[in-house]
């Protein structure tokens, strides 16, 4: 039997979702996610699992962290010939692993630390954003065997198929320290086939974790690809990644007009003149059908669940720590006593910032959205 | 009576032991079929177009329309049809009329298509307990921010009347469908014979047409709509212009149209404005101009060959709305050689142009009009998957006002007052009660259009626009599938 990969057939897909920041910044090892996600291991399936970690590069702060899965060497030297020609590469090494028997055959990892090269940006008259977006595509498209985990700076996602809290030990994340960690883990219909379809989904310093099933996914994908975006994985957490690409960095709108855009406010309760242009501009990402998301980049994560709330998300906070999760219970194991904990509302986005960090993740008016604690 | 060769096409059946002889045939007929003379009911089959008036009315159940029974030996290239043809044209030395759209047995798409549902992995979604938007606007949509917003019309559900003019139709349908067009927070189109008087009330919920006759358009016609169309084409006849003929043209027909009475009313078949797409460009502009920038301007065209090319030419010139009408559609009046033969299916236009604006990335800047054959609310929701923002719909409309496709429209004698102008016909109209049957109509297929996406998981209309994965073709070859941009049955993602 020809077994499809992810990439050539679509695959739904039930999950657990989880996210843990300190407000402050502080950076804490990757134990507590790992003992978090692992406690809803019957949402998972043992076909993918993932974590995202903001703040584990500090010495390469600058640099764009690249995280590559090889299938073979060859497709590593063919990555990295087109790497050499369009970066300078501060530092590369395979990304460490602690061999354990519930994770099968695994790709080879390696790591990158790279700054776009100068004279590559002009000759492609490209700003480095969009050039590594370009990059991305190319490599995941274009080199067979070959897949960018992550491509952001000072983060990078671990992810494969298998149980999340068995890729967490076999990535030795408990090794790690990060302010903001997400977390996933996955319930496809279908067997992935590779590494490469596990969750987070990431581009340049966004990462997504999902749990749902997107039923506009068909127009969503149609519009996005009218501006450039080719959405290889055929995942709707693809999409939701590319679509918070597109309007917070190509766009240049804010956190909460996003959210609004995908969760939109339904008609009958449309006052403002500007939400009901946003929703005639954007109609089509609009996100239908059941879902709950993590998105995260390097200042913070928000979280939104789909407007009728068709799947669970509960978020709490403690301190300078917001947690947010599928489940209560989650969050319970690993910070029994709470400041607080709450249920959002469908379309009603949690959003958790660092201090004193500027970055994607800025909503644009005030007032209108919960900050976290 | 001349030597004629034709034998009659139906054939109408009297029970005698129920017929009471009460004359009400007699009285609706205005093809004159039924006779009654000193008590003797006899009828003249000939005349016959099967509009099934008087089967209905008679109040004995004593009528039934036959085909008559076949008088031509079996031959399946040359059939009866085709025979009748000839001998009308050797009768006549004329163009063969024809009424409503192309009737022939081409395959329809919607007719292979099939629409997805959610299963487990994606819940379903009860209309009844949960918000389901149609709620659609129509116009560009790539102003940068809300003050800089393009005129956008909002629609409460993605389902318009077509355009059918005042003089083609009585000014009863006008009545029915501007009054359901209100009630439903949709539009109803003047079509190009002008916006009688007695509607500008409903000015709110008015397409206004701007057509190669310009008839009834002055400043006050712009001014009273929700949008101004500017007609280029119609499915039903592409390329052709209209002929209403002087018999329709009735006082009141003739100052809505600002012609003389009882003459006919000839639109041209190109605008002799427009001989080029720069020539469209400006004619936008003048629209635009003319009412303040406050309007969205449609264009309509029929469904041809090279249609995405010229689509993307009608948007670059300006068009915030493009209407499309298919091979489908329908008319008045036609020369039958062009309703059956010219065109192509508005399914396969409308994803050929959705997908062309896509790919050019202009697809924001105008919203898609599908028409032309559109039948039922299934149809609806395809063209909506395929690409389309909303659609027109006229031939459901009509038969929804009592219509019952008999195809003669261009007679002006229809005996349900829907093509006619004739007073003793169009009274038979009540529009309030045209606008309630209308009004059910469209409630209807709301209705089921939101069954059918709370089926698959979608709570607005929007998640449906060209989503084209909730659709799978059946007994479609790759060419088909490829056009139209969806996978075949069966086929996963």
């Amino acid at each position: 039997m020809v077994r499809l990969k992810e990439g050539e057939v679509r695959i739904p897909s039930g999950c657990a979702i989880a996210g843990i920041l300190n407000q402050k910044g502080t950076c804490f090892s990757g134990d507590r996610i790992i003992s978090c996600i692992a406690s809803m291991r019957q949402r998972s399936n043992g076909l993918g699992g993932g974590f995202a970690a903001y703040g584990i590069y500090p010495q390469y702060e600058k640099q764009y962290a690249l995280h590559l899965y090889y299938d073979h060497e060859k497709a590593r030297s063919e990555s990295e010939t087109l790497l050499n020609r369009n970066f300078k590469i501060c530092y590369a090494e395979p990304i460490p692993v602690r061999k354990n028997s519930r994770v099968g055959e695994a790709p080879l990892a390696w790591r990158y630390f790279a700054d776009p090269r100068e004279e590559r940006l002009q000759e492609q008259g490209m700003d480095e954003e969009e050039f590594m977006v370009g990059m991305v595509m190319q490599i995941n498209s274009g080199i067979a065997g070959a897949f960018i985990a992550s491509s952001g700076h000072n983060m990078g996602a671990f992810k494969g198929m298998a149980y999340p809290e068995d890729i967490g030990d076999y990535f030795r994340l408990d090794e790690y320290r990060a302010y903001l960690w997400t977390a996933h883990g996955r319930f496809p219909t279908n067997t992935p086939g590779w590494w490469g379809g596990a969750h987070p989904f990431t581009l340049l310093d966004w990462s997504v974790v999902h749990n749902g099933e997107i039923s506009s996914y068909g127009s969503n994908r149609r519009f996005l690809e009218m501006f450039g975006y080719r959405c290889s994985l055929q995942t709707d957490t693809e999409v939701i990644a590319y679509i918070f690409d597109f309007l917070m960095r190509r766009e240049g709108l804010g956190l909460d007009d996003t959210v609004k855009i995908i969760a939109a406010t339904f008609w009958e309760d449309m006052g403002d003149r500007k939400l009901a242009w946003l929703r005639h501009r954007y109609s089509s990402l609009l996100l239908n059908g059941p879902f709950s998301i993590i998105v995260a980049t390097g200042n913070g994560m928000a979280a939104v669940n789909d407007r009728i709330k068709l799947r669970p998300l509960v978020a709490a906070c403690k301190d300078d720590f917001l947690y947010i999760s599928s489940e209560e219970a989650a969050i319970r194991k690993v910070e029994p006593v709470l400041d607080k904990l709450w249920s959002p509302s469908g379309g009603e986005p949690v959003i958790g910032l660092i201090d004193n960090k500027v970055g994607l993740l800025e909503p644009k008016l005030n007032g209108v959205f919960i900050r976290s604690a | 009576m001349a030597l004629t060769m034709l034998a009659p096409v139906f054939k109408v059946e009297r029970e005698e032991s129920r017929c009471i002889k009460c004359g009400v045939c007699v009285q609706q007929c205005a093809n004159e079929v039924h006779h009654l003379d000193n008590g003797w009911m006899w009828t003249n089959d000939e005349e016959c177009v099967a509009c099934q008036r008087c089967v209905s009315l008679c109040p004995a159940q004593a009528l039934a329309i036959k085909e008559y029974p076949l008088s031509f030996r079996v031959n399946s290239h040359w059939t009866p049809a085709t025979i009748r043809e000839i001998y009308a044209q050797a009768d006549s030395g004329g163009v063969l009329l024809a009424g409503m759209g192309n009737p022939r047995s081409y395959k329809s798409y919607f007719d292979h298509l099939l629409l997805n549902a959610s299963q487990v992995t994606n819940p379903s979604i009860d209309p009844l307990r949960e918000p389901m938007e149609l709620n659609t606007s129509l116009g560009n949509k790539t102003g940068s921010s809300e003050l800089s917003e393009k005129p956008l019309i909002s629609l409460r559900l993605p389902i318009m009347f077509s355009a059918m003019s005042f003089g083609s139709v009585s000014l009863n349908v006008h009545k029915s469908l501007s009054r359901a067009a209100y009630a439903m927070g949709t539009l109803w189109n003047t079509g190009e014979g002008g916006l009688h008087p007695d509607l500008f009330s409903y000015k709110d919920n008015a397409v206004v047409q701007v057509a190669s006759g310009r008839f009834g358009v002055h400043p006050a016609y712009l001014e009273n709509s929700a949008v101004i169309e500017i007609k280029i084409g119609q499915g039903a006849k592409p390329g052709i212009g209209g002929h209403l003929p002087g018999a329709k043209v009735s006082e009141e027909v003739a100052r809505t149209r600002m012609i003389p009475a009882w003459s006919d009313a000839i639109s041209p078949a190109p605008h002799h404005d427009i001989y080029s797409i720069e020539d469209l460009a400006q004619l936008i502009e003048t629209l635009k101009v003319a009412t303040g920038y406050k309007k969205p301007i449609a264009v309509k065209v029929a469904a041809v060959h090279n249609i995405s090319a010229i689509a993307s030419g009608v948007v670059r010139a300006g068009a915030d709305i493009l209407a499309i009408d298919g091979f489908r559609g329908a008319t008045g009046a036609a020369p039958m050689r062009i309703r059956d033969h010219v065109g192509i299916p508005i399914e396969i236009a409308l994803a050929q142009v959705d997908s062309r604006l896509r790919d050019e990335g202009i697809r924001q800047q105008v919203s898609l009009v599908a028409a032309g054959g559109i039948r039922n609310s299934a149809d609806v929701v395809k063209a909506i998957a395929l690409g389309a923002d909303a659609v027109y719909i006229a031939t459901a409309a009509l038969i929804a006002l009592g219509c019952h496709l008999c195809q003669m429209c261009f007679t002006g004698k229809c005996n349900w007052g829907i093509a006619t102008t004739r007073p003793d016909l169009s009274r038979r109209l009540n529009p309030e009660v045209g606008a309630k049957r209308a009004q059910n109509l469209l409630q209807a297929w709301e209705h089921e259009i939101k069954e059918i996406m709370g089926a698959m998981g979608i709570n607005a209309i929007d998640s449906l626009r060209g989503n084209r994965l909730m659709l799978r073709g059946i007994g479609l070859g790759p060419e088909e599938l490829k056009i139209l941009g969806v996978k075949a049955a069966g086929e996963e993602g």
